[in-house]
């Protein structure tokens, strides 16, 4: 003990300072909520279930972040953009036209997974096009490099759908079969909603057994592991690399799907911020491993949504909702103050990390 | 200090010296500028250069490019200028800080040009305002409505005027309509820390507060939010219970979003909804789609009249193939041809060439009074309110915005 206080510097002392800081402004937000509560249970539920919705999303995005990260030790910067890709296109080019053909209306099961499909399949051609022509080359660049490429990427995309389709807000048609709710506890929940939740339940599930049980998924795991020794085995990494950002976008291209679903409107820079807090969700689960880019998007959802009312409101900070975005990556900080491998993360060996 | 330094600076201050006098030699061939911010010069069958700073992408740009068609139909209707045409340099505001500016900067680098009609968005506005006040240029705004860009305690700077309403009138036409014809008593105002969105939203809660209601909440969200049921729900949840009316003058993307999120969250799904001009286009409506019904919006008065107005009219669409898409046309064109008045007035001729004194142009703007434009008789105050201010509340009805009120 004494030897760790003497080896106590400055930097620790002040990053003590910032969770103690930190941790107080919760609690004491949070006591004062709950003995002046403000809200009903309802309202209470209502939060969560909006969070475990804007989570599930997050989530969808994350594993892509996080399953690139495994593979290649790369932050993909560019990947918000293939959740952009696939839902914009599909919206401008599929379910605008079918929902003016009234195909939408009179058949919306069949059409929602075309346009689903569409947007897979887009978000799927973007990334390996972008894995090819601009990550491939710099597969064995100093790791800077394809960080910034990746950020041009990024940039890339945006402004080249933009020139496809625009830069307004596009909307996304109605579909009268999702509006409503259905009861639930106390309170009602958004149809919408309940699809997110059961579409990323199922798609989380499907992935897991890709990833366990299938010769790809088990090829993904290897590469990750040791490329060379992969290679070895008779496993091809090129190969496997692209499939593994294959099916990362193949989940944006459903999150995709599922914010149109929620939000009604799409737009070329859609994919910035969704793709910035699944970055934050995968590290605050722990990046390079996919039930951690689950839960850091579930918890960042619920974070987002419940925290603004359960610890700022009490606190008398006008306009507190603004400060959700403040909240979600305070919350970074605080898990890689407290956990720097994430919630669910392993201590990564010295080569990895 | 080496003598080879020495002669260095020698060199570099010599060729500064002889700098300075080619750029007075030049001017001084036929004019003297007396001017104390200085002087525009325009050659003989050159082009006199005025800039607009609108936003004209993103999905605001519905909003800048009618304006910016309304400057475009002014210079065309003008044709010469004291024998000199018009030229439009058209930048983009960006509806930002940043890109205002962007914008700015861009502008006034550019000595040629006279004078900047925009910008659109007034937070944008705020730096652009600065920038070109500092620079000297005349900036007249179609569209910016934040009180705080006249107010001289606040964002206002020398040469800065502007055409469209201060928004404490929309704000105290909006807490009207909702107080006195709606009969609602109790009212959520959110903004989203833009200028523009939060003076009008103060202006709503002061102007309702006096009618005699209450202000249940008064909030904020971020320019790019899309989850707006959190923010919602708290507000269903206020302290003085779920309000009647709920007025979110913020802008396309996130008024869409509020638009719609409102009619889903527990408490608000009868909650009368209210935004202002910056949620006033063709794509907002088609943006917030079938949410629009039960919901208002207010913004300029756009019953004109008058054969300017007319031929204002028919020109927008045989030259851009629509109806207006968004609010400040009109105000765009008033602003523009107030330009050309004031330039028409302070310019000095000689051989065809001009002289614009850049002070002298400021005066004439601030002491315009009773300019008749389309949007009415345009008299500006000390600090650049030009405006003759009549709201309106519209609604939309099978895509397109009627007028109801007053």
């Amino acid at each position: 003990m004494r030897d760790r206080l003497r080896k106590l510097d400055f930097i620790d002392l002040f990053l003590w300072i910032v969770r103690a800081a930190i941790v107080a402004v919760i609690l004491i937000g949070t006591v004062k909520t709950i003995l002046s509560n403000p809200y009903t249970l309802r309202n209470w539920e209502d939060f969560i279930i909006f969070g475990i919705a804007q989570g599930s999303m997050y989530a969808l995005i994350a594993i892509g972040y996080t399953l690139v990260y495994g593979v290649l030790q790369m932050i993909n910067f560019a990947h918000g953009e293939f959740f952009m890709s696939g839902i914009f296109a599909s919206t401008s080019a599929v379910a605008i036209p079918l929902a003016r053909a009234g195909y939408l209306a009179s058949h919306p099961i069949p059409s929602l997974l075309l346009i689903a499909l569409c947007s897979i399949l887009i978000s799927i051609a973007i990334s390996l096009l972008t894995e090819r022509i601009a990550y491939r080359p710099l597969r064995h660049a100093p790791r800077l490099m394809p960080l910034i490429t990746a950020i041009g990427a990024s940039f890339f995309w945006q402004y080249y759908f933009r020139g496809l389709f625009g830069s307004q807000v596009i909307p996304f048609p109605d579909i009268p079969q999702l509006e409503g709710t259905v009861p639930f506890l106390h309170t009602f929940v958004l149809k919408s909603h309940v699809l997110v939740i059961f579409v990323t339940l199922v798609v989380l599930v499907g992935l897991n057994f890709f990833i366990t049980s299938t010769r790809p998924g088990k090829a993904i795991r290897a590469v990750a592991e040791n490329k060379d020794v992969a290679a070895l085995m008779g496993i091809n990494v090129n190969r496997t690399i692209s499939l593994t950002f294959a099916t990362g976008a193949a989940m944006a291209g459903v999150a995709g799907m599922l914010y149109a679903l929620v939000f009604h409107q799409v737009h070329f820079f859609m994919g910035f911020i969704p793709g910035i807090k699944a970055f934050t969700a995968a590290v605050l689960g722990g990046i390079g491993s996919i039930p951690g880019a689950a839960v850091g998007g579930l918890f960042l959802g619920l974070f987002e949504s419940l925290g603004p009312s359960l610890f700022l409101q009490s606190l008398g900070i006008p306009a507190f909702n603004q400060l959700k975005d403040v909240i979600a990556f305070t919350m970074l900080v605080l898990v890689l103050i407290f956990r720097p491998q994430g919630i669910v993360g392993e201590r990564l060996k010295e080569k990895k990390a | 200090m080496s003598k080879r330094f020495l002669a260095l600076i020698a060199v570099l201050v010599a060729g500064l010296v002889l700098a300075a006098c080619g750029g007075g030699g030049a001017s001084s061939a036929a004019f003297e500028c007396t001017d104390e911010i200085g002087c525009v010069e325009v050659a003989a069958g050159a082009p006199i250069r005025i800039a607009s700073a609108l936003v004209i992408s993103g999905p605001n740009a519905d909003l800048g490019l009618d304006s910016q068609h309304g400057v475009e139909i002014a210079i065309e209707f003008k044709g010469d200028v004291l024998g000199h045409p018009v030229e439009l340099q058209a930048e983009d505001d960006g509806c930002s800080a940043e890109g205002g500016q962007t914008a700015g900067q861009k502008i006034v680098s550019d000595p040629s040009i006279v004078a900047i009609i925009g910008t659109s968005c007034s937070g944008a506005g705020v730096p652009l305002a600065q920038i070109a006040s500092d620079a000297g240029y005349a900036v007249v705004s179609p569209s910016n409505t934040a009180p705080s860009l006249t107010d001289p305690a606040q964002a206002w700077k020398p040469g800065y005027l502007r055409t469209a309403h201060n928004d404490k009138v929309q704000g105290a036409a909006m807490a009207d309509f909702a107080y006195n014809t709606l009969g609602l008593t109790t009212a959520a105002a959110i903004h989203d820390g833009d200028p523009y969105t939060e003076g009008l939203a103060n202006a709503f809660r002061e102007a309702f507060e006096a009618e005699g209601g209450t202000v249940v909440a008064f909030t904020a969200v971020n320019v790019g939010d899309t989850d707006m049921r959190p923010v919602l729900t708290s507000i269903a949840a206020s302290a003085g219970g779920a309000p009647e009316f709920l007025f979110f003058p913020v802008f396309t993307a996130e008024c869409a979003h509020l638009a719609t999120q409102s009619l889903e969250v527990a408490g608000l799904e009868d909650a009368v909804r209210g935004a202002a001009d910056g949620c006033f286009s063709a794509a907002a409506a088609e943006a917030i789609g079938s949410a629009s019904a039960g919901m208002y919006f207010s913004g300029p008065d756009l019953a004109f009249s008058g054969d300017t107005y007319t031929n204002f009219a028919a020109a927008y669409q045989s030259n851009f193939g629509s109806a207006p898409l968004s609010v400040f046309h009109a105000h765009a064109f008033d602003a523009t041809n107030m330009v050309f008045a004031c330039i028409e007035e302070v310019a000095k001729q000689s051989d065809g060439a001009l002289l614009i004194g850049r002070q002298d142009l400021r005066d004439c703007l601030y002491a315009t009074s009773g300019f008749a434009g389309i949007t009415g008789s345009l008299t500006c105050n000390e600090y650049g309110d030009c405006a003759d201010p009549k709201i309106a509340v519209y609604e939309i009805q099978s895509g397109d915005y009627v007028a109801i009120w007053p």
